[in-house]
């Protein structure tokens, strides 16, 4: 047992040539020998061991459900009941979840175990996982690299193949990017398309969760089981799910128009490029119909993102008070002293730069200028996508402008480092779902290739992913392999 | 001259089961913190769900005070912090309330006059600090958090105290007709900020301070006027009026700042983007206009027809709830005397009621009871002035009225035979008064009347004694 995928995993299961304890063991097994990637905050090994007990037990009474045995790593944002809960920060440090999030209680529902809780940027607030409370996350392909960021944890966890799959969310590119990265799959799913319930919000017109694996099948077998409507969720939608595993394998489809966003592609440098556009040439063996496109809103994006989001992000952490739970310093004197030391020795500086940021941009007298004006851009970005998809059935691009950078290499220049998301913000903006695949190697580096679906079209995503990943072996590679 | 320029902000709790965004019960008095679930503490990742229960109520009022229902309606969040408001913002409405352009007609003193109703707005209440539970700590409960309530601007119509209250009884009539609040004050379902400016006739509005939670119609009364007296000092003597918030403190009968504007929270509103904005359908609305219960300006209208009330009197009893409630379950009991019946209440039981601070619908005198008392005025059984002993009596002592007439034995005698009997024997016993009196001495009609009273010990009823006696002394 190597380096196995989850439907792989899944099927050994079935046919009984691995229990899930064995699996879970040999997991656990792989995550302490990788302790120097820093990938997870909590592991929960003692209750995933009880768990896959539970699931052979019920195995053996052909109690079979659809993710029986197989182990994930849940991103640390996700509330799960009796566990810490931390979201990366020391202001819930000591918080432990009294609940479960749909996404975990799906999961569970479904028959996965946990493996434990991975790092991530505080907050999801970061392209690097260097903002964690609890360190920056290696990247596996060289430990003098980030992963990515927020879901860096997450991200690396599965590209170390420590965990066969795992959780993230993707608030600008906090999937894709760090798939990108760590060289494997990353689907942001269409907003409201996965619950939000229990997941701690970071900006909430533009967090949606979502899911790592090696390859777009596996992608494909999990989507299915976090989809859906939750009545808990009002923004969640009443959209079918279709089975997106069973449509990659028996739908016909490949000759899909596939547009190339000018935008994406003017300013590459020539190891993406190359790695870009030979891509392109295998979707067009494939079948694919190429189409050069514009989306001319795209420069603004990072820009309106970076207001909408802090917006967002400094009254969702608004109750984050030491009142109820999460941190109180000891210094507090006052109400007014409990709220200022406690918020300010329990935030970090990223999170804390950009509460002041939104705050800034709701402010009277400030909102029309910064906030409303975000939205404008936002409803343009919105409408070059929806023309865009008059013409065609999926966009692509690189996912990111270049390959991961070095730890330490961006802390001091925000700007920079809100730059690394300029590819993926606009989908987010747009509430479109998009993935990133492996598309190749920069200086053994991965390189990843974004691909944007219409709303609620992840199965055509999958699909070229699918197709795409027939004819390559990017997502193969193996890190130290 | 000054003119006093009143606009008000009510709070009413919504009667739903469950809270505006959480399935918590929003039932009073219960132990601290019991009705708070994860998504009332705000816990991390949790969500809002609307109660459209709430939303159907707000419009409701809305047709009630012939109001515009908007299609679409918005959720903001209203952002500061304080303990026992758990996620740092109140989830309430900035643009796009479900109601907005309403009017509301109020009469005073025989007068009627139109207030506009600038809007009324869904919001979460918040959790309640407690300050004296603990020796220099504070306590929170948040059992009221997160209950529905909405919020109803006027627009600056009102000239007097007297007029504020008036508006604030008839919405409270309103709400509780409709059955969407319980408008208790004491719990504090049904409360009001009042923003009081002066400014001379024909100028511009002035500064106003706004006073915060006022919870009685007799405190709003007391607050604006302690607040007109404050500023027209402060204007008269040359002063400037602060634009601040402040306080009603009823022990003192006088009001104290909270914050200036200066210390105003900059809110930072800006639309929920947890939530979906609500639509709302015409047909929605047709199927709420259909079941909306009968409103006080028509029932003021069926009291004059039905019960041929006078107009005054109609108005009054219409105008709040539990009072025509209470005259409409005596009405059942009393054959026709019902403008006999709308006075006694009006003067006696609202008298009582008003002197022990009771809302007529926890009288301790039923409306049968009532109906008992004016059946007997009006049949002449009992006197007015014994009905309202009587009244009195039965109010104190919870004891049924029949028995207290049994016991005092009031019951009037009002048998003409009876009294004639007894009026014959005072004549007869006093022959010389009966002589003065033909002589012209008029006066000695009330010795007559006196003296068989006496006899009687009061229950000779004083209507038909005096016809008899005029009767007799005119026949000798």
């Amino acid at each position: 047992m190597i380096y196995k995928s989850v439907t792989e995993i899944l099927e050994a299961i079935k046919k009984k040539q691995i229990s899930a304890t064995e699996i879970t063991k040999e997991y656990l097994k792989r995550i302490k020998a990788s302790g120097d990637l820093n990938c997870f905050i909590t592991l929960t090994e003692d209750s995933a061991l009880n768990r896959a007990k539970e699931i052979d037990k019920d195995i053996s009474k052909n109690n079979l459900k659809p993710l029986s045995g197989l182990p994930i790593a849940q991103k640390d944002i996700f509330c799960t009941k009796g566990i810490k809960t931390s979201c990366g920060s020391k202001m819930l440090d000591n918080f432990i979840s009294p609940y479960d999030a749909t996404v975990v209680d799906k999961l569970n529902e479904a028959g996965t175990i946990m493996l434990g809780k991975t790092n991530m940027d505080e907050f999801a607030m970061g392209s690097s996982n260097e903002t964690s409370f609890y360190g920056a996350v290696k990247n596996p392909w060289d430990y003098e690299y980030v992963p990515g960021g927020s879901s860096g944890g997450s991200a690396s966890a599965v590209a170390a193949r420590i965990s066969p799959c795992s959780t993230g969310t993707d608030t600008g590119g906090s999937i894709r990017q760090p798939a990108s990265l760590c060289g494997i799959c990353g689907l942001k799913p269409t907003y409201g398309r996965v619950s939000r319930f229990g997941m701690i919000a970071f900006a909430s017109s533009l967090d949606q969760a979502g899911l790592f694996t090696t390859d777009a099948l596996d992608a494909a077998v999990l989507l299915k089981e976090i989809s859906g409507h939750d009545p808990k969720d009002s923004t969640s939608s009443t959209v079918e799910v279709p089975n997106y595993h069973d449509y990659c394998i028996n739908s016909d489809k490949k000759n899909f128009t596939v547009g190339i966003p000018e935008e994406f592609v003017n300013d590459l440098n020539d190891d993406v490029k190359n790695s870009f556009y030979e891509s392109v040439k295998i979707l067009e063996n494939i079948g694919c119909k190429i189409k050069k496109i514009n989306l001319k809103h795209t420069g603004l994006g990072v820009s309106a993102y970076q207001v909408v989001a802090p917006a967002e992000c400094s009254s969702n952490l608004s109750r984050f008070d030491g009142v109820r739970y999460g941190h109180r310093s000891k210094k507090s004197e006052s109400l007014e002293s409990l709220y200022r030391e406690s918020r300010s020795e329990g935030f970090g500086k990223e999170v804390k730069r950009r509460i002041l940021v939104g705050t800034y941009a709701l402010s009277a007298g400030y909102y029309d200028a910064y906030y409303l004006k975000a939205q404008k851009v936002r409803n343009l970005i919105a409408q070059d996508f929806s023309q865009a998809f008059e013409k065609v059935d999926l966009i692509l691009g690189p996912t990111t402008p270049d390959k991961a950078f070095k730890i330490g290499e961006k802390m001091n220049d925000p700007i920079a480092m809100y730059l690394s998301d300029v590819y993926t913000v606009s989908t987010n903006l747009a509430g479109l779902p998009a993935m990133s695949i492996p598309m190749g190697f920069k200086e053994g580096m991965p390189l990843g290739l974004q691909i944007i679906g219409n709303h609620f079209d992840e199965k055509d995503i999958l699909k070229l992913s699918y197709l795409y990943q027939k004819e390559t072996d990017w997502h193969e590679q193996v890190p130290g392999a | 001259m000054w003119e006093t320029v009143i606009g008000l902000e009510i709070h009413v709790q919504l009667a739903t089961d469950s809270k505006l965004f959480s399935s918590s019960s929003t039932n009073f008095g219960s132990e601290q913190n019991t009705q708070a679930s994860i998504i009332d503490l705000a816990m991390p990742g949790v969500l809002p769900v609307l109660n459209k229960k709430a939303v159907n109520m707000a419009i409701m009022f809305g047709l009630a005070v012939d109001a515009k229902i908007a299609d679409k309606s918005i959720f903001a969040r209203k952002n500061y912090f304080y303990p026992d408001l758990p996620k740092g913002y109140q989830i309430s409405q900035y643009e796009l309330p479900v109601v907005y352009d309403g009017e509301l007609e109020i009469n005073l003193d025989g007068k009627s006059k139109t207030i506009g109703i600038t809007r009324a707005h869904l919001e979460e209440d918040a959790g309640k600090s407690i300050h004296d539970l603990f020796d220099g700590e504070s306590a929170i409960d948040l059992n009221r958090a997160g209950t529905p309530l909405i919020e109803i601007v006027s627009e600056p119509d009102m000239r007097s105290a007297r007029e504020a209250v008036t508006y604030l009884k008839k919405i409270h009539s309103i709400v509780k007709s409709l059955g969407i609040s319980d408008g208790n004050m004491e719990e504090g379902s049904f409360r009001c900020d009042a923003n009081v400016s002066l400014r001379k006739p024909g100028e511009d509005f002035g500064i106003r301070a706004e006073i915060k939670n006022i919870n009685s119609f007799r405190f709003v009364e007391h607050a604006i006027n302690y607040e007109v007296g404050r500023q027209q000092d402060i204007l008269e003597s040359g002063g400037a009026v602060n634009q601040e918030t402040r306080l009603y403190d009823p022990k003192k009968d006088e009001t104290r700042p909270m914050r200036s504007k200066e210390e105003a929270n900059d809110y930072r509103y800006f639309p929920d983007p947890d939530l979906l904005p609500v639509e709302i359908t015409k047909k929605q609305i047709s199927e709420i206009k259909k079941s909306l219960p009968e409103l006080p300006d028509a029932k003021k209208e069926r009291f004059i027809l039905e019960y041929g009330l006078k107009n005054d009197d109609a108005e009054i009893l219409s105008s709040s709830l539990d009072l025509s409630e209470y005259f409409e379950k005596a009405s059942i009991n009393v054959s026709s005397k019902f403008q006999l019946l709308a006075n006694f209440i009006l003067s006696e039981v609202v008298g009582l009621s008003n002197k022990h601070s009771l809302d007529i619908s926890k009288s301790p005198v039923t409306p049968d009871e009532i109906a008992k008392l004016v059946t007997y005025v009006s049949d002449e059984k009992i006197s007015i002035k014994q009905a309202k002993e009587v009244l009195n009596e039965s109010w104190q002592n919870k004891t049924n009225v029949d028995k207290i007439i049994k016991s005092k034995n009031i019951e009037q005698i009002s048998n003409i035979d009876l009294l004639s009997d007894e009026a014959k024997k005072i004549l007869e016993k006093h022959p010389k008064e009966v002589q003065d009196y033909k002589n012209g001495k008029d006066k000695l009609m009330g010795f007559f009347v006196g003296q068989v009273m006496k006899e009687t010990q009061g229950k000779a009823n004083p209507k038909a004694l005096n016809e008899i006696l005029h009767k007799l002394l005119k026949g000798e």
